[in-house]
């Protein structure tokens, strides 16, 4: 018998992330078809309102405190394997971020239990728990069988939606916990800028070799700023040096699936479309109308996005004024 | 020093998936198969290191059926010293992966292992992360830029919006993000040279799969988009439906 879902709710500069809280309503939902309780922790210093994952069906949260766990490090693994313990969880849940992908796997080892990261889709059959998830960068699927005892899933994020919280809040316990040594320790935090990180944005506004030259980007960055998106880049114009790595959405840059993605100029090469094929809306504007972009887009212009976009950016700002 | 660097044999990224008869697995007919390109990252890592200390050995291993002496071959004659292939015909999971990986790193006695970030076949991204476990080495995953100084390391790795620097020490496990370097590529004389490294073979240690693949299938194809129009005066239209039908602005 299944005995508890736990739920990790990652935090940076104490802030909860969205993908959390999709991990949260995923496990209130687990835990109902499954007859079970389920409960969140949060490791950190300062958290900002943890009850607040009351509003996607959680209705305890842990946090475990010290001031040397404001950043991440390996007592993460430790405080977390000896919680799932304590508590004897048997279904661990993660969002799929950077810092879930480094977790989920220690935890995996540690507890000697399957993982199915990057997950598209669950389903509960008895004392299995199936999974989808996909491979071949996103050209197949696979369903998957945990078997093991203990079963973790790390959860695509955006895929599945938290949708608006409720006003129920958690009950919130707070452990002082002690820290010895840190063995591996993020010692600093090097921002990109200000900017909004594709792999978590809503709306991503993507530019390629189109846009013609890395000047002329700036209409890409235009409609960006109109629409409160991150940019994003396809390889062609990261390899010309118009745009740094961490905008390339694809196979060899970040996998994405926003609410709204637009691609501009982009052609959309397999390798691009790996990267942001499991996006809800896709939006291409691109002269070639045999790109095979528009066989993916849901609405797509044929025309030139220089004549294109800048009406775009007018007809949103109408728009918006009411 | 002794350097590990482990290394899996994956389709080339361009070739097409056809699914094969098990309703499992891809068909391999008229499929390249080659290192996993983080992996390039991972032996070019391994080899830097080497030469800067001026000394050491290292040594590939691959985990998988026969073939993989293929990808073995390839970081031979990229400059790895020697290899060796953890022999399975059969599929494991991703922490039975890490257990063989695991078991022979410690008959090795090695302190430094480098994994790619990910495979990308299943594109798990957690071998590296789960064979540090197992072994109890300090790891450092997604990383793109790495420092060894005696036994301390100093990393920066790739997190959504920026990098963080994180420091750690030996023995470590370091997972290679593209970025980390620009791998070498096998000259003629690797190539040559590379025949004559030996490649050792034995049974992977026993483990069991708790992740069990039942079924592959292909993404459910998109509805046909619709081209909206074309110029900008398809662009009120365009407008229109991303709000009233999409409800996205
Ligand atoms: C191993 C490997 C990994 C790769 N990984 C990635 C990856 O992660 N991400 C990625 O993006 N690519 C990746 N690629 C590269 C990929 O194959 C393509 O080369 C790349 O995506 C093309 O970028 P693009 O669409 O910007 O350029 P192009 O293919 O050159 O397309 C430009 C498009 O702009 C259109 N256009 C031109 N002018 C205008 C205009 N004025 N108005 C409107 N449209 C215009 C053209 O019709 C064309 O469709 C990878 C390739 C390999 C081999
Ligand atoms: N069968 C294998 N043999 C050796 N190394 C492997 C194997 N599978 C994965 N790895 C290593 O683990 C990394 C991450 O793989 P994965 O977790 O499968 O995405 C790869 O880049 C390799 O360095």
């Amino acid at each position: 018998m299944a005995n508890k879902v736990l739920v990790f709710l990652e935090q940076r500069n104490g802030q909860i992330k969205k993908a959390s809280f999709e991990a949260a309503k995923v496990g209130a939902e687990l835990a109902a078809k499954l007859g079970i309780e389920a409960e969140a922790v949060v490791i950190g210093n300062e958290v900002e309102s943890p009850e607040k994952v009351g509003g996607f069906g959680i209705k305890k949260v842990t946090h475990l405190k010290n001031a040397l766990l404001e950043n991440y490090s390996d007592a993460y693994k430790e405080l977390l394997t000896s919680y799932t313990n304590e508590i004897n969880a048997d279904y661990l849940l993660f969002g799929n971020t950077a810092m879930g992908k480094d977790l989920a796997p220690k935890l995996s080892a540690k507890l000697d239990a399957g993982a199915a990261m990057d997950i598209l889709a669950y389903e509960v059959e008895g004392e299995n728990l199936k999974a989808t998830r996909p491979v071949y960068a996103g050209k197949a699927l696979i369903n998957v069988n945990i078997t093991s005892a203990i079963k973790i899933l790390s959860l695509r994020p955006n895929v599945f939606n938290a949708g608006e919280a409720t006003t129920d809040t958690a009950e919130v316990t707070v452990k002082e916990v002690e820290v010895t040594e840190l063995k591996t320790k993020v010692t600093e935090l090097k921002k990109a800028g200000d900017k909004l990180d594709v792999s978590e944005a809503e709306f991503i506004v993507a530019g390629g070799r189109g846009l013609k030259e890395a000047d002329k980007f700036s209409l890409v960055e235009d409609l960006a700023k109109e629409l409160g998106a991150a940019i994003g880049a396809s390889r062609a114009v990261v390899d010309a040096g118009w745009r740094p790595h961490s905008e390339q959405v694809g196979q060899t840059g970040k996998t994405v699936s926003p609410t709204l993605y637009i691609a501009l100029g982009i052609s959309g090469a397999i390798q691009h479309l790996a990267g942001m094929r499991s996006s809800k809306y896709i939006v291409a504007i691109n002269k070639d109308a045999d790109a095979p972009i528009f066989q993916i887009a849901d609405y797509g212009i044929t025309g030139d996005v220089f004549e294109v976009v800048p009406a775009l950016i007018e007809e949103i700002k109408k728009v918006k004024n009411g | 020093m002794k350097i590990i660097v482990c290394v899996s044999h994956v389709p080339d990224t361009a070739t097409k998936i056809n699914l094969g008869a098990d309703g499992k697995s891809i068909d391999n007919n008229g499929v390249t198969f080659v290192v996993n390109p983080y992996d390039e990252y991972a032996i070019e890592e391994a080899l830097k290191t080497k030469e800067s200390l001026g000394e050491g050995e290292v040594i590939a291993i691959s985990v998988g059926p026969e073939v993989n002496k293929e990808t073995i071959k390839k970081a031979l004659a990229m400059g790895v010293d020697r290899g060796i292939l953890l022999k399975d015909e059969n599929p494991r999971d991703s922490l039975a992966v890490a257990k063989a990986l695991a078991d022979e790193i410690k008959q090795e006695g090695a302190e430094l292992v480098f994994f790619g970030k990910q495979s990308v076949d299943y594109d798990n991204s957690v071998v590296g992360q789960m064979t540090a476990e197992l072994l109890g080495f300090n790891s450092v995953s997604v990383v793109v830029d790495f420092k060894l100084d005696g036994t301390n390391i100093v990393a920066e790795r790739e997190i959504e919006g920026g990098r963080e620097v994180v420091e750690t020490s030996l023995p470590a496990i370091i997972t290679a993000q593209k970025g980390l370097n620009e791998p070498r590529y096998a000259s003629l004389k690797g190539i040559m040279a590379a025949k004559k490294k030996p490649i050792d073979e034995k049974p992977a240690a026993e483990a069991k799969s708790y992740v069990e693949v039942v079924e592959m299938k292909r993404p459910a194809p998109k509805a046909a988009g619709k081209i909206v129009g074309s110029d900008a005066s398809a662009v009120p239209e365009l407008v229109r439906l991303l709000r009233e039908e999409a409800k996205v602005i």
